[in-house]
């Protein structure tokens, strides 16, 4: 008999710059609609949120970027799941990304890209929706 | 899209330290789901060797902090070790917010340490039935030393201190009033209480406090007699961390104590006792549920208590005597 699986999101901010309050605003609102949050808090290396992903079994991953580092981080957190067998994990992100760039980073495999200021509902329909059950 | 490996390839692989499979593991177990009792069945005999270290007290008081100290300590020993960190559930949403990892950061990329968040799932502040297995297979995943990070202590019935082997309590300044201490029965459930934020204001009188509570309550000859180690486990330069080894060394001495004194086969005994005892509760309450419905008599039973032609007592009497003592 299998109890409903609870969806586990890890929710980090990477980069340099130093506030997580957007995070934080996701992070409560996906707790509140039922989730386990893992949240991993600010300056994560790809490598530390690909492990941390793996460690807590989670079925996606969130990641708050503002600082324009996009470009190089999520290609590499997509690397290194592969490399780790992981790419069943689902990635998506929120930030300020030009439009150009999303398209890119959609080709490599990332999630749905959220601007700043979405409303959080949007997010949890998107996650209910994509991920399996 | 996850591939999908048989049970015994998946222990097979966590049996040889693949994270990977350690993590499938835990959520299985976690969720009940089908093959969990297999699970256990493969994983059990790789068990039962590990120090398992309890550590709790209440919001803040730094018990993250502290097990990423200890768990440098245990690495500097050569030991693998895995670290389970049990947050509440919101009761409202079943949600959860884990944010110990945090935390837990200068060893985030050290392969012998495997760090794990868990929610209560329901059970408040305290752990749930899953938390016994979890640890098994960090166990059998190669860890030497499991803690086990959680809030409150002592009120519930899967707890702490039915789990490890040595059980740390974190207070800080202002809270060691010895009454207040007495009244959390802080005593009967650590063997170490640990007074972190030693350079807080109020830790003298703290220390003074515990320590006369300690020497007021009567403790058997030989037993163990609870410790009070002072830490300060946040400073700019780490040699202003206090207490640190005095800790590691008081819970080696407390793992001494439990194996000099064969009082471990008493903390092993006691343990699974209890987890059978929870077993068997959520076993029985599945047949029963089940058999019941299966001959619609549960919706006939809860109606009449309901209705109050009947009180629960006396269903329960009833059923027991009806389908299962007279097998006895
Ligand atoms: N002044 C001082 N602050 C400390 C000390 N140890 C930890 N802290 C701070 O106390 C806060 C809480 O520390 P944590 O380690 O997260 O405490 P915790 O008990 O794990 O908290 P929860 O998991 O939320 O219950 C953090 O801001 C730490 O930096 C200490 O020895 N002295
Ligand atoms: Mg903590």
């Amino acid at each position: 008999m299998n109890k409903g699986r609870k969806r586990r999101i890890l929710i980090a901010k990477p980069g340099l710059d130093g506030h997580d309050r957007g995070a934080k605003v996701v992070a409560r609102a996906l707790r509140n609609a039922g989730m386990e949050v893992i949240y991993a808090g600010l300056h994560q290396t790809p490598l530390q949120i690909v492990n941390a992903a793996i460690d807590e079994d989670v079925d996606a991953i969130g990641l708050s970027i503002l600082s324009g580092a996009h470009k190089t981080i999520f290609p590499k957190i997509m690397t290194l799941l592969k490399e780790k067998g992981a790419s069943d994990i689902l990635v998506f992100g929120g930030g300020t990304i030009p439009k150009k760039d999303r398209v890119e980073l959609t080709s490599l495999g990332v999630g749905e890209i959220f601007t700043t200021g979405t409303d959080t509902h949007v997010i949890i329909d998107y996650l209910n929706r994509t991920l399996e059950t | 899209m996850k591939k999908k490996l048989s049970t015994g390839e998946m222990v097979s692989r966590l049996l040889a330290g693949d994270r990977r499979a350690a993590a499938r593991l835990i959520t299985l177990v976690e969720n009940e789901m089908d093959d969990h009792h297999e699970v256990m069945s493969l994983v059990y005999p790789y068990t039962g060797k590990a120090m398992i270290l309890g550590i709790t007290g209440a919001g803040g008081a730094g018990k993250s902090t502290l097990t990423d100290h200890l768990i440098g300590k245990f690495r500097e020993q050569g030991k693998k070790v895995g670290v389970v960190v049990v947050d509440p559930s919101s009761p409202f949403s079943g949600g959860a917010f884990l944010g110990d990892r945090i935390r837990l950061q200068s060893h985030s990329q050290d392969d012998g340490v495997y760090i794990r968040s868990m929610a209560s799932r329901g059970y408040l502040g305290g752990l749930s039935r899953a938390t016994y297995d979890v640890i098994r297979i960090m166990e059998a995943m190669g860890n030497e030393v499991v803690i086990v990070e959680t809030l409150g202590a002592g009120q519930d019935e899967v707890d702490v201190i039915h789990i490890a082997h040595t059980c740390l309590v974190v207070v800080t300044p202002g809270m060691g009033d010895d009454i207040q201490a007495m009244k959390a029965g802080i005593m009967e459930i650590a063997d170490i209480i640990v007074l972190n934020k030693a350079d807080l204001d109020g830790t003298d009188r703290s220390l003074r406090h515990l320590q006369g509570a300690l020497t007021a309550g009567s403790f058997e000859e030989g037993a163990w007699m609870p410790r009070v180690v002072p830490t300060v486990s946040t400073a700019n330069k780490p040699e202003d961390l206090q207490g640190i080894d005095e800790l590691a060394a008081t819970i080696a001495e407390h793992q001494t104590y439990l194996r000099k004194t064969r009082a471990i086969d008493r903390v092993r005994y006691d343990r699974v006792e209890q987890e059978l005892g929870l077993i068997f509760k959520d076993e029985l309450q599945k047949i029963i549920f089940k058999g019941l419905k299966g001959t619609g008599k549960k919706r006939e039973y809860i109606n009449s208590i309901i209705e109050q032609k009947n009180d629960p007592y006396s269903v329960v009497e009833e059923v027991l005597n009806t389908y299962l003592l007279p097998w006895e």
